[in-house]
């Protein structure tokens, strides 16, 4: 039901002309413009990072961007892994990126089911201080938390530590809450008459009628800490915990001032970062669903 | 035995419910997502407003260190501060370039893209993938492309600046602007195309008749429909823009050239992380959170104001 309107808002074309009118066709090659110039922007410097990446010395020049086969190696992978140890980096990414997303998951589904269809009092309250505090850049609070987590916790150096301040996602709280509200209560009254708990109503009703929405917001929330780069950066000051996002910085900040030409071996890096999640993106472009993001507009 | 439970149970049920609601497990359940918001967001800004009164500093778990009272002196040392004027007229200078950028590119984009277009799917993961992209790696592509021999100053030849564009003080912001449009882009290509969803159809229709033409109906329909989400789009880019760190730190290396780059919470962390002056850091922070809050609000007045 919900989910069938979800996707035709999520991924289907909803054509502003009617269809028929002849004379439009060439409006269509007219908007395909903007569009063909805005991928080259957004897409060009990727294949340009996984091209220069496989030449041993990348080439600056324009013909660098396309270069014969021939010239292509992997040494710069070889490199960029004797430098930051790529299976140990990326492993202490996914530990990282995969506690958050578990949190988020259990807690916050709960919170969100909780705010979108249980009545219990102070329901509201909670429902506000979550708006406001998402107000509050995570920058002003990094001084305190880091004073709070690495000091007075003495989780410095310890994944729980890297976790914490990421566990919840509070978007994907929102837009569970945004997606639980558009389930129809009538189908709640029925299964509570049926004597369902409200666990099993959770479970085994809302979460399978809901799966994209839930996927999306997971996805919102696996890049957060796949790709951050400042909290993990304070928090770690041993090598064998760094995330490869940290890691990568690192080896930015002091190679770059050294080597004549890091590029390679940074592109290298770049590229394994990258990679991961481009290809769940695309995996999952399907249940993508703009209306999970867009839940913030409509209000 | 099914049957009699819920009416032996119903008297003090019914007492439970009127204090606390239809369903009182609900607290459970939202009691872990409260904990998370008082303790990684609530106390924590507390704890900074507190700090920001303190000459603080980092002592090891259990140290007994002198924290004396200094009243207003971080914030009137923060006014004072020649660096933070920097970081202000920077942040200044990346609104001006990214806010106008970013509601332009993405609501021209985001229409284009709402039509019957072929490789519409191709067009709409093209246009995410920086936004998804790691900031580390995405600094890396740009440190390649706009380094001193990178392929723009290649593709540009003698009008390329000298000194290279983030070696170069006039250009190192508009290129840290240029870059997080560019980086955010798809989120808020996301956000309009969403919103288009709930333009009424008839409205496009009733221009049509009324005679107005694409670029008019996009200007009297397709704009105006869009404010609300507008408004999302400036206030969270305005967040975002009060808020760049990894671009100053790696893409400019160190807030470089000669400091002509620095951010606000590139300061945070120098000042308080690095240079051990956490109560400092705290009151730049704070006065930064009451910046973005006032800018919102002034949005929030101008986008709404009908």
């Amino acid at each position: 039901m919900t989910t069938v309107t979800t996707e035709q808002a999520g991924s289907r074309p909803q054509p502003l002309e009617t269809p028929g009118h002849g004379e439009r066709t060439w409006m269509r090659w007219v908007r395909l413009i903007p569009l063909l110039a805005g991928a080259l922007v957004f897409v060009f410097p990727f294949y340009y990072m996984v091209v220069s990446a496989l030449q041993k010395t990348p080439n600056p020049g324009i013909s660098g961007a396309f270069p014969s086969p021939a010239s292509l190696s992997l040494a710069n992978f070889v490199g960029i892994n004797n430098a930051i140890n790529l299976p140990r980096t990326l492993a202490n990414s996914g530990l990282f990126t995969g506690g958050v997303l578990l949190c988020t998951l259990v807690f916050g589904v709960l919170a969100g089911y909780a705010l979108a269809q249980l009545h219990f009092r102070g329901k509201q309250v909670v429902f506000y201080a979550l708006i406001l505090l998402l107000v509050l850049p995570f920058q002003l609070l990094m001084i305190p938390l880091y004073v709070l987590i690495a000091r007075d916790f003495g989780l410095g150096d310890t994944l729980l530590g890297m976790i914490l301040p990421f566990a919840i996602n509070p978007t994907a709280v929102f837009i569970f809450r945004q997606f639980f509200m558009q389930l129809p209560k009538d189908m709640f009254e029925a299964a509570r008459i049926d004597g369902a708990s409200e666990v099993a109503i959770l479970t085994q009703v809302v979460m399978p009628l809901t799966r994209p929405a839930i996927l999306t917001a997971l996805l919102i929330t696996f890049i957060s800490p796949w790709n951050e780069l400042l909290w993990p950066f304070l928090i770690t000051k041993r090598l064998e915990l760094e995330p490869l996002a940290v890691a990568l910085a690192n080896y930015i900040s002091t190679v770059a001032q050294r080597a004549a030409n890091p590029y390679g071996t940074i592109l290298a890096g770049a590229t394994v970062l990258v990679v991961p999640v481009i290809v769940l993106f695309l995996v999952f472009q399907r249940q993508f669903v703009e209306s999970a993001i867009g839940s913030g507009v409509k209000g | 035995l099914a049957a009699t439970a819920p009416t032996q149970r119903r008297p003090s049920r019914n007492w439970v419910r009127t204090v606390l609601g239809e369903q009182p497990i609900g607290y459970l359940f939202v009691a872990p997502f409260v904990i998370f918001l008082v303790g990684i967001y609530a106390y924590p800004f507390f704890y900074a407003i507190y700090m920001s009164f303190f000459d603080y500093f980092f002592a090891a778990p259990g140290a007994e260190v002198d924290r004396p009272f200094v009243g207003l002196a971080n914030y009137a040392r923060a006014l004072q501060d020649p660096l933070v004027h920097i970081a202000i007229r920077n942040v200044l200078i990346f609104l001006v370039i990214n806010v106008p950028l970013t509601v332009a590119v993405s609501m021209v984009l985001a229409t284009a893209l709402n039509g019957v277009i072929p490789f519409r799917a191709f067009f709409r993961a093209a246009y995410y993938v920086p936004y998804i992209t790691a900031s580390v790696a995405a600094v890396g592509i740009w440190l390649w492309l706009f380094s001193g021999f990178g392929l723009v100053d290649k593709i540009l030849g003698p009008l390329a600046p000298n000194p290279s564009w983030l070696v170069n003080a006039g250009w190192a912001m508009p290129i840290i602007a240029l870059y997080v449009t560019w980086k955010g882009l798809g989120f808020y290509i996301l956000l309009y195309l969403a919103a288009l969803q709930t333009i009424p159809k008839e409205l496009y229709e009733a221009a049509r008749v009324d005679g107005a033409r694409r670029v008019a109906s996009f200007l009297v329909v397709t704009v105006p429909g869009l404010r609300p989400a507008t408004l999302l789009v400036v206030i969270t880019s305005v967040i975002t823009g009060a808020n760049f760190f990894t671009e100053p730190y790696l893409l400019t290396g160190g807030g470089g050239p000669d400091n002509q780059s620095v951010s606000p919470v590139f300061l945070i962390y120098r000042f308080g992380i690095e240079q051990n002056h956490p109560g400092y850091a705290a009151a730049i922070g704070l006065m930064l959170a009451l910046g973005v809050l006032v800018i919102s609000g002034i949005n929030r007045f101008v986008l709404e104001r009908e």
